[in-house]
């Protein structure tokens, strides 16, 4: 601080700062990829280890019995789901007493804001049904969730009849300290949604449920289940859930311990992992997994039922078993014990899981990046940001010579201030119009134009956007006439300064999205003057915009997949993408959607204004 | 019997012996009458002044008596009754007597209550030191005596009573440890002898009963009246605690098995095996002291003990599918004798919804019925006398056997129940939400319900809502007490009246505090413990509501629903909650404090001196040689350099 003390020194290290401004940035960019890159090579990350004492070393032996009988009830849920026509409520409920649970019901309905043409539904009613193992002696405390998805056609009634399988078996042992609660719900998202709205008793999405009967205290921690088939080659746990939100690496370490101890073929985001870490392919498979988390963090939506669960600061995961063409088969009671020893070390805990870590990304299922790891990746993109702040403070400060005396430059900052505020306020109102316009006036674009419901909110948020562009540096020009030097150079210096903000702000609750969002963003803070040849900078302007990172993320995340998409079916999905976004905004409360609307897109707008400047 | 007879000879003898002394010293008798009105210890006080050998010796032979001819125990019912034994042992008027519950649940589970009760004619309140004690535990009369304690009513529970599945329990008790004790009036300093008290009791039964402190003490107006003869209700002298964390087990069976008689040796006790109480669903223990009225007229009170267990056995952890119970499957042990002490031993079976044993079958079936009034509905029980010789059978050993027959298990909707709840997330504010049932179908009632919140638990007294039916129901009665951070709890006490058929919401929000880092327990992290809150009513009995008495009895007879029973007195425990309050990461302390510190000091510090300071560009000072060159200059009148 001695440095920042003395005048000359002081002046010196900025001129050096402002004559080395662009190498730096550059090299800043550059540094912060391959960081983030560098990330999923194995000997930068740290092997998975278990923290939590009361999981680690106590025995455990599993002993379920009863696959077979666990997919005959299957079979029987099956037959009853299809006579009924969904949930068979009755069944459930007499299943669940003769098993020796304490069963209640719950419905619900919803009436979503626009029709889901993925999952075909509108008004949606339903029915959950749970039975609550009480733990002897023990004062309904605390519990743990088990949960399987009654989901339309033959999905997923293997989870079902394992659910039944072992809450019968759970019921004959004396050891439980917490109650389990075996909960089937219907509609997946919208059902748990309803049911952890009402066990907590709060309501933040809208949603009618009828109130519930029976609680268990303090959830501790939930496993949602997804089971589709009699034998499963191997299982992948997901952990992803709302706003990027992550359970502690400790649930993901004990499903993996279990894992190597039943000997099950364990895998994070449907990829197994390769030990040949050294090889080009080894790591590129570790960069592909890492990126394929990295892409659903950032979308902020729930992967899996056990997603809604985090808000609740209740650790959930959801484990879904996956039947491919691979000769090793492992049968319903493989799974079933896996479960077992999961609940039973789950059923040990004496605290909340707290010991590991919360913010972390997996290349694998044996390796993790702690947040100590990835942040200097976003760090070294904000420090541009920062850098092209200090270089326009010092510009304005001490302008080029392009006035003599001082009056005039006094004059010129005051215009500058206020030419600030104008497109501030204009953008954030278009902000604001991309928010509130879709869902609105759904009705009024349906009524004038030949397109359903959901294409009208999708298509006028696209109108919305592009409407946008063309609105604040003529609103501007009409306000404050010709833009001076110096006031796009404050301009540019707040919206540099915000999106740094607003960048540092996501990166800390979802580092995925803010790390994303800083990759095209920065660049285009960085360069963008009114000075650049206009055509080829709104080009890339518009390419780096917040909407095209989505469309290109679309495209990625389906090579991830190994599904790739022709630009045809792609554009399809971009457009069903966006509808899914802002339904998970008004279903579950998912931020990304309001963060793009009314933060992203205007700060955006911002740097689109400063480039149509003059 | 010659033996037995002997010993009574003995006893007469003795006992003229004794009379001629009295009379030869007579004033000091009157003395002692002034004492004890009660005439109950008459003959003791010169004994115990006097005579104190002679007494003992006494005491031994009646031992021995007892000792040796358990035979003679069994046949005192055959002779003019118990009463000319007491007589004839006429320094301690004290009376023993146990009892076995056995309910088999409508969930096929099976709950099996134990009473021993002890009366003892005397009188700690008159200031009189009592130093001899028979069937009375020692220890706990001496605490009685030192402490001033009119009423005790301490009790231990592992687990929730499931009242949906398993009805009512005889004695409600909340999880964990819970104490009320009524002082006498002369005590003078409440606090400080309730803190010295709940040390003791700590010691005798073995628990963590010492964690009770002002933080966790409240003094109830209402909810908690003296169930023994007393009028006083100034509720100063009241204090009650619980412990919802106190974990129940073997270390706090084994001393209050100690105060009984018998011990576990003989009589019920001998069925209380801690590796089969434990193995169960529900586990509560309490003790119980109270004064009651000696007679009718209750002129004079005695003292009772009344140690009960209650312990429900679950179908499915230890039934292996078979709807069966029997004494041996509970407790792994069948009885074969009462306990000699014991002027009555008895087992009880309910047998009400099972008059033509349609619903499980009784073995070995005994002639005896029961019926009596129990929380407002009217019971029938099959008797099992122990101290009858018969009921031991041919084999000499009681092993009764239940078997049902029936397999439904479906839910009770008892008249009244009540859950409690948190709502909300996050780790700074909440809602406590607390749910009364009244299934009643036409009678609307009023209940108590009281709430001891721990001062971390901020409540926002003026969000207090109270809705039934969609309406405002408003309490007639509110005692509220604030918190005060470290000192006490609130105490909100509320009269409410439950409309028929309805569920009563109340609910209060509260803010969660920070508490200083010493003050959070080894555990942070598993949350932090709200005790039950205590449900007392007055509920319309299940007698007066049945619709069918028509059947078997003379119209002018039931006209008026009322009857005498026609309310009964209940009290309902809320599960306790478990709150997680914001809790630093205790794990990595040294980083954090680094972590703070150099933030601070670099960070932050040369931030805002570089921000608040200005700088300017100062001339170095002039060295030594131009300062005298100055001064010469000055002395000569031309400028400086």
């Amino acid at each position: 601080m001695g440095l920042l003390s003395d005048p000359n020194r002081r002046r010196a290290l900025i001129s050096m700062l402002t004559r080395l401004n662009t190498p730096i940035c550059v090299l800043c960019y550059f540094a912060g990829v391959c960081w983030f890159m560098g990330l999923a090579f194995e000997p930068f990350t740290l092997r998975t280890y278990m923290s939590e004492n009361a999981m680690g070393s106590t025995m455990v032996e599993e002993r379920f019995p009863s696959g077979e009988r666990a997919l005959a009830t299957g079979r029987e849920f099956a037959a009853h789901k299809k006579k009924v026509g969904g949930i068979p409520v009755d069944w459930l409920v007499k299943t669940m007493q003769a098993r020796g649970l304490e069963v209640f019901t719950q419905s619900f309905s919803r009436t979503l804001p626009f029709p889901d043409e993925n999952k075909e539904r509108y008004i949606v009613k339903g029915t959950n049904v749970y039975g609550i193992l009480r733990a002897p002696r023990a004062p309904r405390t605390e519990a743990l969730v088990l949960s399987a998805p009654c989901s339309p056609g033959d999905q997923n009634n293997q989870a079902v009849g394992l659910l039944l399988g072992l809450a019968h078996y759970f019921r004959s042992q004396i050891f439980w300290a917490k109650d389990i609660i075996f909960l089937v719900n219907e509609h997946d998202l919208i059902g748990m949604q309803a049911w952890l709205e009402s066990y907590h008793h709060t309501n933040t999405t809208g949603m009618d449920w009828s109130p519930l009967q029976g609680r268990g205290g303090s959830i501790q921690a939930a496993l949602s289940l997804e089971l589709s088939s009699d034998v499963i080659t191997s299982l992948d746990i997901v952990l992803e859930g709302l706003n990027g939100q992550l359970p502690n690496l400790d649930l993901a370490n004990l499903f993996y311990a279990f894992c190597q101890k039943i000997g099950v073929l364990c895998t994070i985001q449907g990829r197994l992992q390769r030990n040949d870490w050294d090889s080009v392919s080894g790591y590129s498979h570790a960069v592909q997994t890492m990126m394929l988390m990295v892409m659903k963090q950032a979308s902020g939506r729930p992967w899996g039922d056990h997603g809604l669960f985090l808000r609740y600061h209740i650790e959930a995961a959801s484990i879904k078993g996956i039947n491919s063409f691979r000769q090793y088969k492992t049968d319903l009671t493989t799974v079933g014990r896996l479960l077992e020893g999961m609940f039973r070390k789950l059923n040990n805990l004496l605290e909340r899981l707290h010991q590991s870590y919360f913010f972390y990304l997996m290349p694998s299922l044996s390796h993790f990046v702690s947040i100590g790891y990835y942040m200097p990746a976003f760090g070294l993109l904000a420090v541009i940001l920062l850098l092209r702040a200090l270089d326009l403070w010092v510009l304005i400060a001490n302008p080029p010579a392009v006035t003599a005396d001082g009056v005039a430059d006094l004059e010129q900052s005051s215009t500058g201030v206020l030419s600030v505020l104008t497109p501030l306020v204009i953008s954030h109102l278009t902000g604001a119009a991309l928010y509130i316009l879709p869902t609105h006036f759904q009705e009024i674009a349906v009524e004038h134009f030949p397109v359903s419901e959901t294409e009208a909110v999708v298509l006028t948020a696209i109108a919305v956007y592009t409407a946008g562009l063309a609105l604040p540096h003529n609103t501007h020009r009409l306000l404050t006439g010709e833009g001076t030097e110096q006031g796009w150079r404050v301009l540019k210096l707040v919206a540099v300064l915000y999106l740094a903000v607003l960048l540092g702000c996501t990166a800390l609750i979802n580092f995925s999205l803010g790390f994303i969002l800083a990759l095209t963003l920065v660049p285009v803070a960085a360069l963008v003057t009114p000075h650049v040849p206009k055509a080829l900078s709104a080009v890339v302007l518009v390419i780096l915009s917040p909407a095209c990172t989505l469309l290109f993320s679309v495209f990625f995340f389906q090579e991830l997949q190994e599904m790739p998409v022709s630009f045809q079916e792609g554009w399809l999905l971009y457009l069903s993408v966006i509808s899914q976004g802002i339904l998970d905004h008004y279903l579950y409360g998912s931020l990304v959607y309001p963060l793009v609307a009314l933060m992203i897109y205007p700060c955006w707008l911002l740097f689109w204004n400063i480039l149509f400047w003059k | 019997m010659a033996a037995y007879r002997c010993s009574l000879c003995a006893r007469l003898l003795l006992l003229l012996i004794l009379l001629l002394y009295a009379l030869v010293h007579s004033e000091e008798i009157k003395q002692g009458n002034i004492h004890h009105v009660s005439g109950v210890n008459k003959p003791q006080t010169p004994a115990e002044t006097v005579e104190r050998p002679l007494e003992e010796r006494q005491w031994e032979a009646t031992e021995v008596n007892e000792a040796v001819s358990s035979d003679a125990a069994a046949h005192l019912l055959d002779y003019p009754g118990p009463d000319s034994v007491l007589t004839s042992t006429p320094q301690l008027k004290d009376d023993f007597r146990e009892e076995l519950v056995i309910r088999p649940l409508h969930s096929g589970d099976i709950y099996a209550s134990f009473q021993f009760r002890t009366v003892w004619e005397t009188d700690f309140t008159r200031g009189s030191k009592v130093s001899h004690y028979r069937l009375f535990p020692k220890s706990l009369g001496q605490v009685i005596s030192k402490f001033s304690v009119r009423e005790l009513h301490i009790s231990f529970t592992q687990g929730y009573w499931r009242t949906m599945q398993w009805g009512q329990p005889y004695l409600p008790s909340p999880p964990g440890a819970e104490l009320w004790v009524w002082f006498q009036d002369t005590v003078t300093d409440v606090d400080a002898t309730w803190k010295e008290l709940t040390n003791v009791l700590s010691g005798i039964f073995c628990a963590s009963l010492n964690f009770i402190d002002s933080t966790n003490t409240v003094q109830p107006s209402a909810s908690f009246k003296p169930l023994g003869t007393a009028n006083g209700t100034d509720h100063r002298f009241l204090r009650y605690a619980t412990l919802p964390r106190e974990i129940v087990c073997t270390e706090n069976l084994t001393p209050w098995k100690k105060l009984l008689p018998c011990g576990s040796k003989a009589g019920l006790a001998v069925l209380l095996k801690s590796e089969k109480l434990f193995h169960s669903s529900f586990h509560s223990q309490a003790v119980h002291i109270r004064p009651v009225c000696q007679d009718w007229q209750c002129k004079t009170t005695s003292l009772e003990l009344r140690q009960t267990l209650n312990v429900v056995f679950d179908l499915h952890t230890s039934g292996q599918g078979k709807r069966e119970w029997s004494l041996f499957k509970m407790f792994s042990r069948t009885l074969t004798e009462s306990c000699p002490l014991a002027s009555s031993s008895k087992i009880y079976i309910d047998t009400t919804d099972n008059p033509q044993e349609e619903q499980f079958e009784l073995s070995p079936a005994t002639p005896l019925l029961s019926q009596a009034v129990v929380l407002g509905d009217r019971r029938t029980f099959s008797v099992y006398d122990l101290t009858q010789q018969v009921t031991f059978g041919t084999v000499r050993s009681l092993n009764v056997l239940i078997r049902w027959k029936s397999t439904e298990g479906d839910m009770l909707r008892p008249l009244l129940h009540a859950e409690r709840y948190v709502a909300g997330y996050g780790l700074q504010t909440g809602e406590i939400h607390t749910l009364i049932y009244n299934n009643h179908p036409f009678r609307s009632f009023p209940v108590l319900l009281l709430d001891s919140v721990p001062w971390y638990l901020r409540l926002y007294v003026h969000t207090l809502t109270v809705t039934s039916k969609g309406k405002d129901n408003k309490p007639s009665y509110i005692h509220y007490q604030p918190s005060k951070d470290r000192i006490r709890p609130h105490l909100l006490e509320m009269l409410l009246q439950l409309p028929p058929h309805s569920v009563t919401e109340v609910t209060v929000q509260f803010e969660r505090a920070l508490l200083k880092w010493t003050e959070y327990t080894p555990d942070p992290n598993h949350g932090f413990y709200v005790g039950s809150s205590v449900i007392s009513a007055l509920v319309p009995s299940t007698v007066a509501m049945s619709t069918n008495i028509t059947q078997e009895q003379p119209l002018f007879s039931t006209f008026f629903p009322c009857k005498e029973e026609s309310n009964y007195f209940m009290r309902v425990y809320t599960e306790p909650l478990l709150v997680n309050l914001p809790t630093p990461d205790f794990s990595m302390p040294y980083n954090v404090i680094c972590l703070t510190c150099t933030v601070v000091a670099v960070g932050y510090g040369s931030l805002y001196n570089l921000l608040t300071r200005s700088f300017q560009i100062e001339e170095p000072s002039p060295g030594l040689a131009k300062r005298i060159a100055n001064v010469i200059r000055k002395m000569r009148g031309v400028p400086p350099l």
